[in-house]
C-alpha cells in the first residue's frame, strides 16, 4: 500500500513537471510579446527593452525556465499583467468560490446520482426506474448554461416576482461571513452543475447495482436474514461504488469546464471566471497560474481516488 | 411418529420469462424428520436449487404456491420480517461457490459476526469471540489470526469452511447445503463432506445436501430425493436408492457413475475415488425437457428406454414400490421392476413390452 502510494505520488510529480514544461513552452512561444503588451502601444523600443529586461525575457531560455520553476516551487507565479496583484494572491482569493461551487455540487450530484441510481436498480422496470430514465434523459441533453438560465428564470426571477426571495440571482458571499448567504448564493449554481453531472452517476450506479444485486454474496446476505436495507446499502452499494469512485476522479478533472460556464451564468467570481477573463485579456501569468493550479488539483484528485479505491476494495489494497 | 421438522407440500414455483411461464418446480412434496440427512439429486435444471431457495423465501420474481411447514409454521405464508428471523438463525444455507458467495470486501470474521448480531443482541467483542470459536470448530488453523483475513486470502476448501462456520453460527435446526463441494478440488471435496458429517452428528441438526452427483451423498444421506423436471420422481432410503432404484431416471443416474464404484456390491465412494473415476462415464441420453413446454405424460418419457404407451399420456404420481411405503417412485413400471444390472433391466423391458401391447392394464391400476 505504501509503495503503491509512493509510486502514485512520484507519477503525479512527473505529470506536474511535464505540465510546467508545456506551459512554459506556450508562454515562451506566445505570439504576442508580453513586454510590448505591458509597456503599451505607444512605448518606445527602449521602454519595451527595459520592460523585457525587468521580466527577465532577455535571458537564455533555460535560465528563464529555471527561474520559472524555482519561483513556482516558492509559490511565486509572478504578477498579473492587468491587475496590480501577485498571481498567487489572485488565485487564492478566487479559490474559495470555485471550491465552494465544486464541493457543494459534487456532494449534491453524488447524492442525486447514487440515490436515484440505487432506487432505479432495486426495482428494475418499475415506475421509479422509468422516472429515473426520464430524469436522466432530460438533463443528459441539456447544456449547463441553458439549465442555469432556466433555473435563474424560474427560481430567481419568477419567484422574486411572486415575492419569494430565497434564491440569490448571482454574486458570492464568503462562507465565513454569512453561511446562509453563502448557501443561498450557491444553491442555483450547485443545482445546475449537479443536475447535469448526476445523469452519468444515475446510469452508472443503476448498472453497477444491477450487476452486484445478481451476485452470489447478495444471496448469501439475504440467506443470513439481514434486512433488505442492510443488504442494499452495506452489501450491494459497497461493491457498486467502485466504478462511481473512478468516474468521480474523471469528473473532478473536467469540473473546470462546468465551473467556467456556471460561474459565467451566475456571476461567481471564481477561478473559472478568472481564467475566462485572463484569456480575453491575454494575461499570461494568470493563465499559466490557473493551468498549473488545475493540473495540481487533477493530480491530487486522481491520487485520492486511487487511495479511495484501495480502501474500498481489499483485493486492490492487499495485492 | 413425531412431526417432521420440514414438511413441503405441493410446492410450485413459476418464473415468467420472455418465452412464457417457466415451471421450475412442479408440485414437490417431502418430509424431513429432525436431525436427519436428506440428499437431493438430479441433473442440472431439475429444480433442486429453486426448491431450496423458495423454502428460504429467497426466490425473487416468481409465483410460488404450496406449503413449507417448518416447526409447524408455514414459511411461505409468513411475513417478510418473520421469514428473516428464521433465515440464518433456524435454517441456514451453504452455497456452491464459496468465493463468490462470501462478500469480497469484508473480513470473514466481520461476515460471521454480522450473522450473529443480526439475530442476537450481543456485543461486537462477543460476536467476534464466537466467530473465532466457529472458525476453530470447522477446522481452520490459527482462527485468531485468520479471522481478520478477506475471503480471497483463503483457499477454496478453507473458504467453504468459513461459509459453513457462518451458516452454523446460530446453531440452526436445518442446514441446506446446495452443491457444497461442486466448486472444490476432488481432494478437498471429501474433507468438506467429512466435516459436514461430523458437524451434523455433533450438533444434531437436519441437513439437506443438494447435488447432481449421487456419489456425494452415498455415505451421508438417510433418505434421497431424486428430482427431474421440477418434480420428485423417486424417494427412498439411501440403500434402496443405490441397490434397488425403481425409476429409469434414477437407474440412469447410477449407471452414469463410474463403473468400478457405481455398480451393485460397492457403494460409490464420495471424493475418495480419483478424479478420473468420478467423471461421468455414461450420461443419460437426451436432454431434460423444456420447463416452458413440459411434455404430456411422464416428463422423462422422451428419454426413457422402457417407455410405454401410458407414459406418453398420463403423468405418473409418486407411489410406494415396497411394502412399508418408505420407497416411492413416479413411474408406470410395476413395483417389482427395481434394481440395477442386466437382470433388472430385463424385468423392466418385459414389463414395458406388455405395457405397450395392453396399455389399459399397465401401471398401477392393476397393482
Ligand atoms: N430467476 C429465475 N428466472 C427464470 N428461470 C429460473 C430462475 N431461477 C431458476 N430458473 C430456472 O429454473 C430451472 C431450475 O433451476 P435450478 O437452479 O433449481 O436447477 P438445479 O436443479 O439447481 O440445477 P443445477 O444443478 O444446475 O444447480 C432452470 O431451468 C432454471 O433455468
Ligand atoms: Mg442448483
Amino acid at each position: 500500500m505504501l509503495r503503491f502510494l509512493v509510486r502514485r505520488v512520484l507519477f503525479g510529480i512527473l505529470v506536474l513537471w511535464v505540465v510546467t514544461v508545456v506551459v512554459f513552452a506556450i508562454f515562451f512561444l506566445a505570439p504576442h510579446d508580453p513586454a510590448r503588451l505591458i509597456a503599451g502601444r505607444m512605448a518606445t523600443p527602449a521602454t519595451v527593452a527595459a520592460v523585457r529586461h525587468n521580466l527577465g525575457l532577455d535571458r537564455p531560455v533555460y535560465v528563464q525556465y529555471g527561474s520559472f520553476v524555482w519561483n513556482l516551487l516558492h509559490g511565486n507565479l509572478g504578477y498579473s499583467y492587468y491587475r496590480a496583484q501577485p498571481v498567487t494572491q489572485l488565485l487564492l482569493s478566487r479559490l474559495p468560490v470555485t471550491a465552494s461551487l465544486a464541493l457543494g455540487a459534487a456532494v449534491l450530484w453524488l447524492l442525486i446520482g447514487v440515490g436515484i441510481g440505487v432506487l432505479a436498480a432495486v426495482r428494475p422496470r418499475s415506475l421509479e426506474d422509468r422516472a429515473a430514465t426520464v430524469f436522466a434523459l432530460t438533463f443528459y441533453s441539456m447544456p449547463p448554461f441553458l439549465l442555469g438560465l432556466v433555473l435563474l428564470y424560474l427560481l430567481f426571477f419568477r419567484l422574486h416576482l411572486a415575492g419569494v426571495t430565497f434564491f440569490a440571482g448571482g454574486g458570492y458571499t464568503p462562507l465565513t461571513q454569512d453561511p446562509l448567504g453563502w448557501a443561498q448564493h450557491l444553491l442555483l449554481p450547485w443545482i445546475t452543475l449537479a443536475l447535469v453531472t448526476s445523469v452519468t452517476y444515475i446510469r452508472l450506479t443503476r448498472g453497477s447495482m444491477l450487476d452486484v444485486l445478481g451476485e452470489d454474496y447478495i444471496r448469501t446476505a439475504r440467506s443470513k436474514g439481514l434486512g433488505e436495507l442492510r443488504v442494499i446499502v452495506v452489501h450491494a452499494l459497497r461493491s457498486a461504488l467502485a466504478p462511481v469512485v473512478t468516474q468521480f476522479g474523471v469528473d473532478l478533472a473536467t469540473l473546470l469546464g462546468g465551473a467556467i460556464v456556471t460561474e459565467q451564468v451566475f456571476g461567481l467570481p471564481g477561478l473559472g471566471q478568472l481564467s475566462v477573463q485572463s484569456v480575453t485579456n491575454q494575461d499570461l501569468p494568470v493563465i499559466i497560474g490557473t493551468v498549473i493550479l488545475f493540473a495540481f488539483f487533477i493530480v491530487v484528485a486522481n491520487i485520492l481516488v486511487d487511495v479511495l479505491y484501495a480502501v474500498l476494495d481489499p483485493r486492490v489494497r492487499l495485492s | 411418529m413425531s412431526a417432521a421438522l420440514l414438511q413441503v407440500r405441493d410446492l410450485r414455483v413459476t418464473f415468467s420469462t420472455p418465452d412464457g411461464p417457466l415451471q421450475a418446480v412442479r408440485g414437490v412434496d417431502f418430509d424431513l424428520p429432525a436431525g436427519t440427512v436428506m440428499g437431493v439429486v438430479g441433473e442440472s435444471g431439475s429444480g433442486k436449487s429453486v426448491t431450496m431457495l423458495t423454502v428460504l423465501g429467497l426466490t425473487q420474481g416468481a409465483q410460488v404456491s404450496g406449503q413449507a411447514l417448518f416447526e409447524g409454521r408455514d414459511l411461505l405464508a409468513m411475513s417478510a420480517a418473520e421469514q428473516r428471523k428464521v433465515r440464518g438463525a433456524r435454517i441456514a444455507m451453504v452455497f456452491q461457490d464459496p468465493l463468490s458467495s462470501l462478500h469480497p470486501h469484508y473480513r470473514v470474521g466481520w461476515q460471521i459476526a454480522e450473522m450473529i448480531r443480526a439475530h442476537e443482541p450481543v456485543s461486537r467483542a462477543e460476536a467476534r469471540r464466537r466467530a473465532v470459536e466457529l472458525l476453530a470448530m470447522v477446522g481452520i488453523p490459527q482462527p485468531q489470526r485468520r479471522i481478520d483475513d478477506y475471503p480471497h486470502q483463503f483457499s477454496g476448501g478453507m473458504r467453504q469452511r468459513v461459509m459453513i462456520a457462518m451458516a452454523l453460527a446460530l446453531r440452526p435446526r436445518l442446514l441446506i447445503a446446495d452443491e457444497p463441494t461442486t466448486a472444490l478440488d476432488v481432494t478437498v471435496q471429501s474433507q468438506i463432506l467429512d466435516l459436514l458429517r461430523r458437524l451434523q452428528a455433533e450438533l444434531g441438526m437436519a441437513v439437506i445436501i443438494v447435488t447432481h452427483d449421487l456419489g456425494v451423498i452415498a455415505e451421508m444421506a438417510h433418505e434421497v430425493l431424486v428430482m427431474y423436471a421440477g418434480q420428485v420422481v423417486e424417494r427412498a432410503p439411501r440403500r434402496a436408492i443405490y441397490y434397488r432404484p425403481h425409476h429409469p431416471y434414477t437407474r440412469g443416474l447410477l449407471e452414469s457413475l463410474p463403473a468400478r464404484t457405481g455398480l451393485p456390491g460397492t457403494l460409490p465412494a464420495p471424493g475418495r475415488a480419483g478424479s478420473a473415476q468420478r467423471q461421468r462415464l455414461r450420461p443419460i441420453a437426451g436432454q431434460p425437457p423444456s420447463l416452458i413446454r413440459v411434455p404430456p405424460g411422464c416428463p422423462f418419457h422422451p428419454r426413457c428406454p422402457f417407455v410405454m404407451d401410458v407414459c406418453r399420456r398420463e403423468p405418473p404420481r409418486l407411489r410406494p414400490v415396497d411394502v412399508n411405503g418408505s420407497h416411492e417412485s413416479a413411474c408406470w413400471l410395476p413395483p417389482e421392476a427395481v434394481g440395477l444390472g442386466a437382470e433388472a433391466d430385463a424385468r423392466r423391458r418385459a414389463a414395458a413390452g406388455s405395457g405397450r401391447i395392453q396399455p389399459a392394464e399397465a401401471g398401477w391400476g392393476a397393482a
